[in-house]
C-alpha cells in the first residue's frame, strides 16, 4: 500500500518546509517564545549554577578567651565567602541555628583552646555541619579548615611547612564555574527546544486530523520525515549559535577550539535530537503525550549527560547507556571546544557516535513515521 | 464566583456550587486523564527513573578519579610516593614517565589531571618545605572534579610525608567536623526532595497546563463553560485529578526512597502530605494561568518547561546552592515555589518537622499560589469577555 509515487521532488518538499517553518513561526507570540525565553534562560542559570560557597553565614561558640580563638574568630568574620559570623554563647543556640537552616556550620571552640596552642599541642575546635546541604556543606568545611591551618601556621610560626604541593588548573585557572556552566546549558538548552518542537510535529497533526490528509496526498515518508525534521534543525541550530556566541562574548569564556567542527558537531547533534523526537512524534496519539514523551527522554537525558554532574562518578551500567544520548558527546565537544583547544582526533572520537546516533534515531522516525502511513 | 459580578450574556444566571455536579465533573476528569498512558507514565514512571537516577546516576561524590603520576625522579623515596598515590581508592592512577603522555590525555578528558614527582624530588624533600615536593596539575575545564584532584592529591603527598618521620609538628589547629542529619555525607539523600519537586512540577505544572490549554484550542472549554457548570466547579472539577495525581506520586516517590534507597523519613508523614499539597497550589496555579494566557498547546508547553520545569531544578536549590547565586538571581528565586517546597522538604526527610523552617515556606507557597490563581481568574474572564 506505499503511497510514495516519485520518491523526492524538490517542489513539493519546498512547499512543506514552507508550511511546517510557517505553522511554528507565523503566530508572533511563537516567535517570541522560541528564541527569547532560552536566552533569558542562559543568563539566569549562568549565574545560578555554582557548586562554589558564597555568601555563607556561620555560628561560633567561643569558650575560650585567649589570643589564638581570638585570631580564629577575626580571620573568620575577614574571610569573603562568610556574610555574617553569629556570635552566641551556649551549645543549645549553636544547634538551634542549624535546625533552622540559619548557619550551614558552626564552631564550637574549646575552653583549652589558646592553652593547648600555646602548650605546643593541638588546639581542637569542634565543627557541626549541616548535612542536608551535603556538598556545600563539605565544601565550608573545607574553607574552615584551611582558615584553621592558617591560624596553627602562624602560632607555629617557622617551624610550620610550606603546602608540600603547586597546584595548578589548566584551561580555567580560577576554577570560574560559569566557564563550565554557560557552554554546557547552550547545549542542554537548544536540546530541549528541538526535541520539543519536532514531538509536537506530528502529533498535531494526528490531533488536529490532518495527518490524514497528508495519506492521500502523494508526499513519500522520507518527504515527510524531512520537511518535519528541518525546522527544529535551523532552531535549533540558530539558537545554539546565538547561545555559544552569548558565551564567547559577553561572557567572555575563551573560545579555543575549531568553529567549523563545532557548527558540524552541533549540527549532528540537533539531528539526532530531532530523530528522537520524531520517534516520540509518530509513537504518539495527542500533542499532550508527545510533551509528556519529552519530558520523559529528556530530563534523564539531561540528568545522565554529566552536565549535573560527572559522567565518571556513575557506575558502568549507566556510564554505557549515557553514551547512547547525543548530548553526552555533544557536551564533551562544546566544553573541550571553548575551553581546552582539543585537537581534531579528540573532537572526532566524539563526534562519530552523534552522527551514529543521529542515523539510527532518523531511520528508526522513518520506519515508525511508514508504521503510521500504512 | 460570577454571582458577585451579575449574569452575564450567553451565562446561566444560576450558578450554584452543586457537590453532584462537582463529583460528575471529577469523575469524567479522572477518567480521561487516567486513560491516557502519558499520564501514568509521567507520574508513576519518570519517579522511579528518577529516583534511580538520583541514587546511581547523579552524585556529587567523586570516586576513582583518573589521573596520572609522572615519575621523573627514579629515587627509593619518589617510588615510595608513587606507591602511596597507586594504594588510594579515590584514585585510579596510570603511571608515566614524560609529563607529555599525560598531558594529550588531559585534554582528550581521559585524565582529570597529574601530579609530577620532579628529577630533584630528593633535594626538594631535603630541603623539608622550603620547596613544594610536587606538582599537581587538574583539569579545570571540570571545577569541582579539580578541586577534588588537587585535595586528594595534596592529601596524598601529606599523609606519605607524615608517615616519613614523627618530627614534622602537629597541626596546630585542627578542625573536627560532624555532620548533622546526614553523617555519611550521601548526596542521594539530599537529592531525593529534589526529584519529588520535579515530578510534582511536571504534574502540577505542565500537565494541568497542557489539558487546559487543549481544551481551550479545541474550543471545548467555552463549551463546557456555557453549561450550568460554575467557573469554580469546572476548574476545580479539572484540577483534583492532577491533584490527587501529585499526592499519589509523592506518596510512591517517598515510599521509593525510604524502603528501597534507605533514605530516612525523620519528620512525620502528615508534615510531608501536607507540604506537597501545598505546594500542589501555586504548581496548578502556574498551570492553569499559562493554559488561560496561551490558549496554545505548544505554547503552554515551552512557557511550562522555562518558567515552572527548569527553575526547579536549577533555582530551587535542591542542586545548586542558593546563597551562593549573586543577588539578583536570589531575588528571583524568592518567586520560584520549588525553592520553599525544596527546603521544606529536605528538613522533614533529613532532619524532622522543625516547624519553625516549614511554617514560612508553607505560608510563602500558600501566598503564591493565591496569586497565581487570583491571576488566572482573571485571564480566564478576558477569554470570555
Amino acid at each position: 500500500m506505499a503511497r510514495h509515487n516519485g520518491y523526492l521532488s524538490i517542489t513539493r518538499l519546498r512547499a512543506q518546509f514552507i508550511k511546517e517553518v510557517l505553522s511554528i513561526l507565523r503566530d508572533p507570540r511563537s516567535r517570541m517564545i522560541v528564541f527569547v525565553p532560552p536566552l533569558l534562560q542562559l543568563l539566569v542559570f549562568a549565574f545560578a549554577a555554582t557548586l562554589e560557597v558564597r555568601n555563607i553565614d556561620i555560628a561560633v561558640h567561643n569558650q575560650d578567651a585567649g589570643r589564638w580563638s581570638h585570631e580564629l574568630v577575626t580571620r573568620l568574620d575577614r574571610a569573603d565567602f562568610i556574610t555574617q559570623v553569629h556570635r552566641v554563647t551556649d551549645s543549645q543556640e549553636l544547634r538551634r541555628l542549624i535546625d533552622q537552616g540559619k548557619v550551614i556550620a558552626a564552631l564550637d571552640i574549646q575552653p583549652d583552646f589558646s592553652r593547648a596552642i600555646a602548650a605546643g599541642d593541638t588546639g581542637r575546635v569542634q565543627l557541626l555541619v549541616d548535612g542536608r546541604r551535603s556538598n556545600s556543606g563539605q565544601i565550608t568545611a573545607s574553607y574552615l579548615s584551611a582558615i584553621a591551618a592558617e591560624v596553627g601556621a602562624e602560632a607555629n610560626a617557622g617551624t610550620g611547612p610550606a603546602t608540600p604541593v603547586a597546584v595548578r588548573n589548566w584551561f580555567n585557572p580560577n576554577l570560574t564555574y560559569r566557564w563550565f556552566i554557560v557552554p554546557g546549558l547552550s547545549g542542554i538548552l537548544a536540546f530541549f527546544s528541538a526535541l520539543l518542537i519536532t514531538s509536537l510535529s506530528i502529533a498535531r497533526e494526528r490531533e488536529l486530523g490532518t495527518f490524514d490528509q497528508l495519506l492521500v496526498s502523494p508526499t513519500s515518508t522520507p518527504e515527510i520525515i524531512i520537511s518535519k525534521s528541518l525546522p527544529a534543525l535551523v532552531i535549533g541550530t540558530m539558537l545554539g549559535l546565538l547561545m555559544m556566541a552569548a558565551a564567547a562574548g559577553p561572557f567572555q569564556i575563551p573560545f579555543n577550539g575549531s568553529f567549523g567542527l563545532l557548527l558540524v558537531s552541533l549540527i549532528l547533534f540537533i539531528l539526532s535530537v530531532v530523530g528522537i523526537g520524531l520517534m516520540i512524534s509518530a509513537i504518539s496519539a495527542t500533542q499532550q503525550q508527545a510533551i509528556l514523551g519529552a519530558f520523559a527522554i529528556g530530563v534523564p537525558s539531561v540528568l545522565m549527560s554529566g552536565f549535573a554532574t560527572p559522567v565518571e562518578n556513575m557506575p558502568m551500567l549507566l556510564q554505557w547507556l549515557a553514551q547512547a544520548i547525543p548530548l553526552t558527546h555533544f557536551l564533551i565537544i562544546v566544553e573541550g571546544s571553548f575551553l581546552k583547544a582539543m585537537t581534531p582526533g579528540d573532537i572526532l572520537a566524539s563526534l562519530w557516535p552523534l552522527a551514529l546516533i543521529a542515523l539510527v534515531s532518523l531511520t528508526m522516525a522513518t520506519i515508525f513515521v511508514r508504521g503510521r502511513l500504512q | 464566583m460570577t454571582g458577585a459580578s451579575g449574569p452575564r450574556t450567553g451565562l446561566p444566571a444560576m450558578r450554584r456550587f452543586d457537590p453532584k455536579r462537582l463529583w460528575a465533573l471529577v469523575r469524567k476528569e479522572s477518567l480521561q486523564a487516567i486513560r491516557d498512558p502519558s499520564t501514568l507514565l509521567i507520574a508513576f514512571a519518570l519517579p522511579v527513573v528518577l529516583l534511580l537516577l538520583f541514587s546511581y546516576a547523579v552524585s556529587l561524590d567523586v570516586r576513582a578519579v583518573r589521573i596520572g603520576v609522572v615519575q621523573e625522579s627514579g629515587s627509593a623515596s619518589a617510588q615510595s610516593l608513587a606507591a602511596a598515590f597507586a594504594g588510594t581508592r579515590y584514585l585510579d592512577v596510570t603511571f608515566a614517565h614524560d609529563r607529555r603522555e599525560v598531558a594529550e590525555r588531559v585534554v582528550s578528558g581521559s585524565l582529570r589531571g597529574f601530579v609530577v614527582i620532579p628529577q630533584d624530588f630528593e633535594q626538594r624533600l631535603a630541603a623539608r618545605g622550603a620547596q613544594p615536593l610536587v606538582q599537581i596539575i587538574a583539569d579545570g575545564s571540570q571545577p569541582n572534579t579539580a578541586n577534588y584532584v588537587a585535595n586528594y592529591a595534596q592529601g596524598v603527598v601529606q599523609n606519605w610525608r607524615g608517615g616519613l618521620d614523627g618530627e614534622i609538628p602537629r597541626a596546630a589547629v585542627t578542625m573536627e567536623p560532624r555532620y548533622w542529619f546526614n553523617a555519611e555525607l550521601e548526596s542521594r539523600r539530599a537529592l531525593v526532595p529534589g526529584a519529588i519537586a520535579i515530578v510534582m512540577t511536571i504534574i502540577g505544572t505542565m500537565l494541568t497546563a497542557l489539558v487546559v490549554a487543549r481544551e481551550w484550542e479545541r474550543g471545548t472549554m467555552e463549551a463546557v463553560l456555557s453549561t450550568p457548570a460554575s467557573v469554580a466547579e469546572i476548574l476545580i472539577g479539572k484540577l483534583l485529578p492532577y491533584f490527587a495525581l501529585g499526592m499519589l506520586a509523592t506518596l510512591g516517590a517517598t515510599t521509593l526512597a525510604v524502603f528501597v534507597f534507605g533514605v530516612p523519613l525523620r519528620g512525620s508523614l502528615a508534615a510531608l502530605l501536607l507540604l506537597s499539597a501545598t505546594f500542589m497550589v501555586p504548581a496548578l496555579g502556574q498551570g492553569l494561568l499559562i493554559s488561560s494566557v496561551t490558549r496554545n498547546q505548544f505554547l503552554a508547553a515551552q512557557i511550562a518547561l522555562f518558567s515552572g520545569f527548569l527553575p526547579a531544578f536549577m533555582l530551587s536549590g535542591f542542586l545548586y546552592e542558593i546563597d551562593a547565586m549573586p543577588a539578583p538571581i536570589r531575588a528571583i528565586t524568592w518567586l520560584i515555589p520549588a525553592r520553599y517546597f525544596v527546603a521544606s522538604l529536605k528538613t522533614v526527610f533529613l532532619a524532622g518537622d522543625i516547624w519553625a523552617i516549614l511554617l514560612p515556606n508553607l505560608l510563602a507557597m500558600a501566598v503564591i499560589g493565591l496569586l497565581l490563581f487570583l491571576l488566572a481568574k482573571r485571564a480566564t474572564r478576558k477569554n470570555l469577555e
